[in-house]
This record gives C-alpha cells, structure tokens and sequence, in this order.
C-alpha cells in the first residue's frame, strides 16, 4: 500500500489506514445491519427479491403510509441491500444479494486480523526458544 | 508449526480463533497480561502498539495506539470484565478517538480468550470474538418465513456461506 498521499480526504485516508478500521469505518456494513434490524424492511427485501414491484405495490399489505415505505426502501438502498430503477412511471424495487455480502467482508477481515496476531504470537514464543536464557524481564528490543 | 484454526459463524457474527502453543499456559497468558508482550502482537503488521494503559482487573481499562508509517495514530480500548490468571480473559475491544475515549459510533467486538494446558508442554488458546450489530442477521435466519421467503434467503446464505 503507497504511502505517498499526503493530504488525504476523509473517505481515502478511512481506506488507507489499519485495515479493519477502514472496514469498519464504512458505514455501510453498519448500514446493512441496521437496515436488517427491522421486520418492515427484512418483508421488503424478501419481496423485492423477484425484481419486479413497484414502491406502491410493494407499499400495498402494509398498514403504513406510502412516505413510510420510502422511507423503509431508501434505508436498504443506502445499506446498498436494493437497488431502485425507473420502469415507465414506476419506480421498481430489487434486492441486492450482493449488499448482503458486505455483511461478510467484516468477518473475514477479522478472520486476517487474527490469523496475523496469533503467527506474531507464535514469532514471540520461537524466539525465546533460540537463545538458552529467558526473557522473564523483558531486555528484549522494544517493539516498533 | 504455527497453525490456527478459524470458524466463522456470519448469523452470529462470532469468530473463533484457537492455536496451540509449545509453551505453559501462563506464558500464553503473559502474551495478554504484559503490555510489553501485547504491543509486539497486537497491531497489524506496520502499525505497531504502544500500550499505554493495562488494568488487567475486572472494570479495568487497557488503552493502547498503533502508530501508522506516516506517524498517524489510531487508538483503541478495552474494557475488561472478567480475569481468570491463567485461564481466562474477557474484554471489549473498541475504538477510541483522539482524546481516548471510546468512539461510539464503531462497533464495540467482545472477546473471551481461554487458555488450557493440552499436555506438559503444549497450551491451547482459543479466543472466542462476537461482533457487534451482526445480531441482526441472526434475526434474519430466526424468524419464521413462509417458505417461498425462506428458499430465496437460504439462497442469499448459501452465497454468503461460500464466500
């Protein structure tokens, strides 16, 4: 990763640094759970799935106004969990199986974290083996 | 031989990391319990810790930066709750801002480390990690659908599962 960027904007530095920070910094994962914490909008993603209803069709068996239901699809669309394309006069709603995925990314980055962090620790303790003596009290170099 | 296991349960959003170790239990638990030892393992790799804070106690508070190439710092915590020398740790791991205190609005991981002698010389640590927010896909996968609803969900974890 080029360290050369100096001035760095919010959303570039977010990427550029630890990595699980950034990760964790975007939002939208965030977003994907928080979109998914509510029983409206999981009814709206499973019916959105076959790619084909309109916001007012989609808005019909709840006992809700319109506006809610807007409201309800612009949270899964921020969360990148549908996605809202204009068919004539209608605005057609489908699920998105790929926002779902962000869900993963942040396992799997805690899943690198980890791997890394336990092969240090396994460096630390191959390394006390070498010498003959112990580093009980720590003249060791300093980290970093 | 440095192997790790690792199983990831997304519905739960739990991590499972478990390695055994050609040491005593209780150097393993040094790895934890001295900030000297934590800081070579604990950041990513250039961006070492400095650990400038370790109350190893129940309630207690670690507080540690790791420091980027270009000298940028990025804090983080932990909020200790249950310490059992030298079997066992738990804490909340989290993020903190420039002044140290906790940064609400990043997910807050609870961590639960144990570790056990497997014979006289070898030790296993598995550190159990539970990721915030994640509860809302088990409650995805938990509640009751009809089973067109249910199939085309089961698709979307079939997915997920195979990454």
């Amino acid at each position: 990763m080029t360290v050369l960027q100096r001035p760095l904007t919010p959303p570039i530095y977010n990427r550029m640094v630890v990595d699980m920070e950034a990760i964790l910094t975007d939002k939208r994962a965030d977003a994907v759970f928080g979109a998914l914490a509510d029983a409206t909008r999981r009814d709206i993603l499973a019916r959105a799935m076959g790619g084909d209803l309109g916001i007012s069709e989609l808005a019909a068996p709840y006992p809700m106004s319109f506006a809610a239901v807007q409201k309800h699809v612009a949270v899964l669309e921020r969360a990148g969990l549908v996605r809202k394309r204009v068919d004539g006069r209608r605005r057609v709603v489908t699920t998105d199986i790929e926002g779902l995925r962000n869900a993963r990314v942040v396992l799997d980055h805690y899943e690198q974290l980890w791997r890394g962090r336990v092969a240090r620790m396994h460096g630390l303790l191959a390394e006390e083996d070498l010498p003959a003596g112990h580093l009980d009290d720590p003249a060791d170099d300093p980290a970093g | 031989m440095s192997t790790v296991d690792i199983t990831k349960d997304l519905p739960n959003a739990t991590l499972v990391v478990s390695s055994v170790f050609s040491a005593s239990p209780e150097r393993v638990w040094r790895l934890w319990a001295d900030p000297r030892q934590l800081e070579r393992w604990w950041g990513p790799d250039p961006y070492p810790a400095t650990v400038v804070d370790h109350d190893l106690r129940p309630g207690g508070h670690v507080a540690y930066h790791m420091t980027g190439p270009e000298g940028d710092q990025h804090k983080g915590y932990w909020r200790v709750i249950e310490v059992e020398p030298p079997r066992r740790l738990v804490f909340e791991d989290g993020f903190a801002d420039d002044s140290g205190a906790p940064n609400d609005d990043l997910p807050v991981s609870r961590a639960e480390v144990t570790i056990e002698a497997v014979d006289d010389t070898r030790t296993r640590m598995t550190l159990t990690s539970v990721y915030d927010t994640t509860a809302a896909l088990e409650v995805v996968l938990g509640m009751g659908m009809e089973e067109g609803i249910r199939t085309a969900f089961e698709q979307i974890l079939g997915l997920l599962a195979e990454g």
